[in-house]
């Protein structure tokens, strides 16, 4: 089992990186994700990781790319809720990347 | 010799609550769990199973499963008891044997 | 889309005792990302999958009953509950959740999912259908 290290203690994660336990997630492993992937986060790429927290919260799933997209434009506005604006944050693909770093499973429909 | 009877499929689905009263001694016990839970709510057109069967045996409902499945304690049959898991285990132990209906 | 399929997914089974009803509304995500038609229809011990008020925390089971609410933000808005399962069941349309879905178009307002329908009108549906996949 892999796993990776954030300040001292270490966190269990998949063969593709994802965290294994969610409820374990604290903020500083989204930085530490990040910086496996040379990316360092700002405000924005927070905003897409809360929300996301807070819809597998709400709906216990992560939500496909296109869903994320549209419930991003209805709270933030158009000029966010777009594929260009989210894939500019997260060049992975906005679903895979930034579930990875709020902590929680691949999205469902995510191959 | 008394017997507790476990069973965990809805009355809706299977015949399987219909064979266990069928076949169950008078004086023996019924507990619902799982799926076998939805047998235990009252208004159905299946609820005279237990409602036929009650004077002869008696009904336990397991609570964790009726309350992860939505259903509400004052809509039981009257007379069913519900129970949590120190109450199945105290009744697997007040009986000579139990039988797992499937 | 003129090539998109008419797909409806058929749910008999309660969730928890079986695994059906979790891989049911999975495939139905999986399956929203391609831009088909869909539409859930809710029979038999299916429509105990939307009671309203579950809570597993005490039988160890991940309550999946909030992930029917994200349906709508998946464009799934077609929810058919069969009337005579509901009532053969002692079940009223009160007792299952309030499922909805927002018309972008409209200014995002909310608009119900579900619709109650007799067996008969249910038999029709299934016959305007290109895939019906049943759980």
């Amino acid at each position: 089992m892999a796993a990776i290290e954030v300040n001292g203690k270490s966190y269990e994660v998949d063969e593709e990186g994802y965290l294994e336990d969610l409820t374990t997630w604290v903020p500083e492993i989204a930085d530490v994700m990040a910086g496996i992937d040379d990316t360092k986060l700002d405000e924005n790429h927070w905003e897409v990781i809360n929300f996301l927290r807070e819809y597998y919260e709400e709906y216990q799933i992560a939500p496909a790319v296109r869903v994320l997209t549209k419930a991003i434009g209805k709270k933030l506005g158009k000029d966010k809720g777009n594929s260009k604006y989210l894939y500019e944050l997260f060049p992975y693909g906005p679903g895979k990347q930034a579930c990875k770093y709020a902590g929680l499973p691949k999205p469902t429909g995510c191959v | 010799m008394s017997i507790l009877h476990t069973v965990n499929k809805s009355t809706y689905e299977r015949d399987t609550l219909e064979a266990c009263v069928r076949l169950a001694a008078k004086g023996g016990s019924v507990l619902l769990i799982e799926d076998g839970v939805y047998s235990a709510m009252s208004g159905g057109n299946k609820s005279s199973v237990i409602e036929n069967a009650k004077g002869d045996l008696s009904f336990y409902v397991l609570g964790p499963d009726i309350k992860a499945r939505g259903l509400s304690e004052d809509r039981l049959i009257d007379g069913i008891k519900v129970i949590d898991y120190k109450g199945f285990v105290e009744l697997t132990v007040s009986n000579d044997t139990v039988s797992a209906w499937l | 889309m003129s090539d998109a399929k008419k797909f409806m997914y058929i749910n008999r089974k309660a969730p928890y005792g079986t695994i059906y009803a979790w891989e049911s509304l999975e495939v139905v995500l999986i399956g929203a990302a391609f831009d088909q038609e869909v539409s859930l229809a809710f029979v038999d011990d299916g429509v105990y999958q939307l009671m309203k008020g579950q809570d597993t925390s005490e039988v160890g089971i991940k309550n999946f009953s909030p992930t029917y609410s994200a349906l709508g933000d998946y464009d799934v808005n077609k929810i058919y509950i069969e009337k005579e399962s509901l009532e053969a069941r002692g079940l009223t349309l009160d007792d299952l959740q309030h499922l909805v879905w927002e018309d972008e178009d409209e200014d995002w307002a909310e608009k119900d999912s579900i619709r109650v329908v007799t067996s008969a009108e249910l038999a029709e549906l299934f016959d305007t259908q290109d895939i019906v996949l049943s759980f």
